[in-house]
């Protein structure tokens, strides 16, 4: 008899949700084989299975969500081996949609949602916190909330040095995950009026962190108009010169160059604030926004300052594919230095984004149109696309934020400088 | 590459390093010039506590009336009691040498010299055999310790005859009728405690304003008394201006409070403090950084040469067993890359002298100093039912806690026995415990034990029992 484990598709998930199930009992399973589909807050994963055997019993049912990382959710016997006792789904203790909360959490320290890749040690809610006696009083003292403190004592546990080094006001009040804590009704819409689409992993994440940063982070915005005639041109030629590769490389791909050029032009600008000091990136790791169905995700081109515009191109492409049908692995969007979010095909004209946490700075990118513009005291036309560079003032000042935004706009428009 | 590890020196340091690195599946070698043990186990803290153990069952005997007992006449032959010290010295050293076998480590008996390699210094080593071998391996570590201080400016410098250190102080032909002991530390206080107790005149002297001058001061203030009335004499705040051979003994000149004075007796023992064993061992040629007789190394042992660590006395103070063995047994694991988070460990002290004196983290004046406000509680063994039973009465209990967080910063105990309690307040420490959990745990009726949950109440003003 084999338990199959509820696998950790990161380091930092807890439990997920088991989306689908291909196999069903009485089937044959060979080592390797994709025998079920995981979802976490971020990503849907397949599960291939590590042992061989026939399914005894699926104890997990399809759908079910909240199931811990290493829960038993099916059993297989060897080959012709005799049958267990059946399990039915419903006994088993994951099998209950919604986990109950284990442990009441303190009154002070609302229950910290499921975090996203980049936050320190998540832990789910409920979950007991392991602390020192003398962490925890800190931690009330400060208002410091002990589920977002990563432990540095034995086995995690947190000790008095881990809160000494935490933020106060890390303690998220339930009002600032996004969800309300007035109801609907009783701010005049009629119960019925509207339908309740309840909150996923990512929808809960993204209310989370935004509402953080949004909260947290003193940012300001660098706004510069750009001239795209030289890019697009060089971009017809690229492609031309690609043709037979079947690459193709479109503006934003440029963009990302563009940006990781800049981003090793203007270094100050590839940082990350931490409470120990700077964190200056080596490389410039591109986050870029991609919509999928229920919210976005930003996968990573990594070290973009190395890469060829071709190499870009591919890369991106497959990493875009993969986020809409939610197959990244958590590697693949965790940890970028700088993000680029382009709403151009919208025909946004400009607008400013987010701060990504930890990431110092965010590119929004408007559409590329044609506009009026003046040229030795001349009425001209060229194409113009305006960008607004987000900046985390605690670590890009003014001035560096401004002189990235110089180093961009001038790889944009004469492009052949990036080749530099 | 002949070893993944080498340690230089056996001692409580060095051999716990090295099967700690063994258990960690390295291939470790340790080269000992003397004894496997070290001085802990062959000339310090074990055989010390052989002679005091005598000491004090030496004393119960001229107290057995006040328990309804009686006794002729006490006596003691002097040999056998050094010796008894000697065979349990002797029963421990070939205690390493099966934990060496058993671990797989290969023992290296001779004198270690390093010399310039990659990725660590190679180790020549001359060996006691005769000859010499070279080895080298992917990790050396300085684990030499450290030997008594001497001060040739004033004459104090051992002569194995009169003027003894620790070594011969252990190891006495006769017991001294009369003895000046340099030093009111720990090593110079434990002497002094034995010595009186067989019966010696004997007199501390201290350049300090207090003896036991790291302990906490009221400590130090009953600890004198306590001594005293056994009949220990001290010259506090005494500087040695001179120490000489006279006659058939020694004597001192002292200046004490803008007055000279000299001092005779027959023998005089040095114990003015430590200075680490960093000769011969090539570090000039290989640039190691020293700072006043002591390695310097980071938190994990590391010294400015590549592959090379220094843990314990080498590596500078606190001069305790206890403390090399933590930095041993870190350092190993820093390098298999597995440190484990406790680096920071309080270290307790402890001083086995009649009454035993034992403190863990701050005194009530350093955290006074550090900036804390403080909570202070306080519990004499005086009115404790164990103690009175007993009829070990002498000492106290404090505590020190910060105001602010209820943080546990120091724990200070004098009296019978204290040196098996404070790892109660060690473990507190460690894990960080506030008063609320001292408070909530319950200490078994009677125990001496008792008085430590006392002094903790009392800093907050719920002292039970006073």
């Amino acid at each position: 008899m084999t338990d199959i484990l509820m696998p950790a598709l990161s380091p930092t998930m807890e439990e997920g949700k088991l989306a689908k199930w291909n196999i069903k009992v009485g089937d044959t399973v060979a080592s390797g084989m994709i025998i079920a589909e995981i979802e976490t807050d971020k990503a849907t994963m397949e599960v291939e299975a590590v042992d061989e055997g026939v399914v005894d019993a699926i104890l997990v049912e399809a759908g079910t969500e909240g199931v811990k990382v290493n829960a038993v959710i099916a059993r297989l016997k060897a080959e012709g081996g005799a049958a267990s006792a059946p399990a039915p789904a419903d006994k088993a203790p994951e099998a209950k949609a919604a986990p109950a909360p284990e442990a009441k959490p303190a009154p002070a320290a609302a229950p910290s949602l499921v975090a996203a890749a980049a936050s320190p040690a998540p832990k789910a809610a409920g979950a007991r916190v392991f602390a020192s006696p003398l962490a925890k009083r800190l931690a009330k003292e400060k208002g410091v909330d002990l589920a977002a403190v990563k432990g540095t004592g034995p086995h995690g546990r947190i000790v008095k040095a881990d809160v000494e080094g935490a933020k106060p006001g890390a303690a998220a009040p339930a009002a600032h995950t996004g969800g309300q804590s007035k109801s609907l009704e009783s701010l005049g819409i009629a119960a019925g009026s509207y339908d309740l689409v309840p909150l996923d992993g990512m929808r809960k994440v993204i209310a989370r962190r935004l509402t953080e940063s949004f909260r947290d982070i003193p940012h300001f915005p660098l706004t510069v108009d750009i001239e795209i005639d030289a890019l697009l041109a060089a971009r017809v030629k690229i492609n031309a010169a690609l043709e037979k590769s079947g690459v193709k490389v479109s503006v934003n791909d440029i963009l990302i160059k563009a940006s990781a050029m800049a981003l090793k032009a203007v270094p100050e600008a590839n940082a990350s604030f931490t409470p120990d000091g700077i964190a200056m990136h080596h490389n410039a790791d591109i986050a870029v926004a991609v919509a999928i169905e229920g919210g976005l995700i930003t996968p990573i081109v990594r070290k973009a300052e190395t890469k060829t515009l071709s190499q870009i191109a591919t890369e991106m492409k497959d990493l875009a594919a993969r986020a809409r049908d939610r197959k990244l692995a958590p590697a693949e969007f965790q940890g970028g230095t700088f993000s680029l979010s382009n709403l151009g095909m919208f025909g946004i004209k400009n607008f400013s984004s987010i701060i990504n946490e930890p990431q110092g700075c965010i590119l929004s990118v408007g559409a590329g149109e044609q506009r009026p513009v003046v040229k030795n005291g001349q009425l001209a036309v060229a194409t113009v696309m305006s960008v607004t560079l987000t900046c985390d003032h605690r670590v890009v000042d003014g001035s560096v934020g401004a002189k990235w935004v110089q180093a961009f706009k001038s790889y944009c428009e004469d492009p052949v400088t990036m080749l530099a | 590459m002949d070893f993944d590890l080498i340690v230089i020196g056996a001692g409580p340091g060095g051999y716990v390093a090295a099967i700690r690195a063994a258990q960690l599946g390295m291939k470790t070698a340790i080269i000992e010039r003397e004894n496997l043990g070290g001085i802990c186990l062959n000339w310090g803290c074990i055989p010390t506590k052989a002679l005091l153990k005598t000491a004090e069952t030496y004393e119960h005997l001229d107290h057995l009336a006040d328990y309804g007992l009686s006794i002729e006449k006490r006596g003691f032959d002097f040999e056998k009691v050094v010796a008894r010290s000697r065979g349990v010295a002797k029963t421990l050293s070939g205690g390493i040498a099966f934990l060496m076998k058993k671990n797989k480590i290969e023992v290296i008996e001779g004198a270690a010299k390093l010399e310039k390699g990659s990725p660590a210094p190679k180790v020549t080593v001359a060996l006691k055999s005769g000859g010499s071998r070279t080895v080298q391996a992917k990790h050396v570590i300085i684990a030499t310790g450290a030997r008594a201080r001497v001060i040739p400016a004033v004459g104090m410098v051992p002569d194995g005859e009169r003027i003894w250190t620790y070594r011969e102080a252990m190891t006495p032909k006769a017991m001294p009728k009369s003895l000046i002991v340099i030093g009111s530390g720990a090593i110079g206080i434990e002497f002094a405690s034995f010595y009186r107790a067989l019966g010696a005149g004997v007199t501390v002297v201290e350049a300090m304003d207090r003896i036991l001058p790291v302990e906490d001061e009221e400590v130090s203030a009953a600890a004198l008394k306590s001594f005293e009335k056994r009949g220990l004499k001290f010259r506090i705040g005494a500087k040695v201006t001179k120490l000489a051979k006279e006659g058939s003994g020694v004597a001192i000149e002292l200046e004490v409070g803008g007055k000279s004075e000299k001092l005779t007796a027959e023998k005089a023992i040095v114990a003015v403090g430590i200075e680490g064993n960093v000769e011969n061992l090539g570090l000039e040629a290989l640039g190691v950084k020293l700072d006043r007789g002591h390695i310097v190394n980071d938190k994990h042992g590391a010294t400015n040469v590549p592959g090379l660590y220094a843990i314990g006395d080498v590596a500078g103070p606190p001069w305790l067993a206890h403390k090399a063995s933590h930095e041993g047994v870190h350092c190993v694991e820093h390098i298999a890359g597995k440190a484990g988070p406790t680096l920071d460990s309080p270290i307790p002290g402890c001083t086995y002298a009649d009454p035993q004196v034992a403190s863990v983290g701050l005194t009530e004046a350093a955290a006074k100093k550090a900036g804390y406000a403080v909570k202070v509680g306080r519990y004499p063994f005086q009115n404790h039912g164990k103690a009175i039973a007993s009829g070990d009465t002498d000492g106290f209990v404090k505590t020190v806690f910060d105001a602010k967080t209820g943080a546990l910063l120091g724990a200070h105990m004098i009296g019978h026995e204290v040196t098996e309690m404070i790892q109660g307040y060690v473990i507190a420490m460690t894990m960080e415990a506030t008063e609320a959990e001292l408070m909530g745990t319950v200490f078994p009726h009677p125990t001496m034990s008792e008085a430590m949950h006392e002094a903790t109440l009392a800093a907050y003003g719920q002292a039970l029992h006073v």
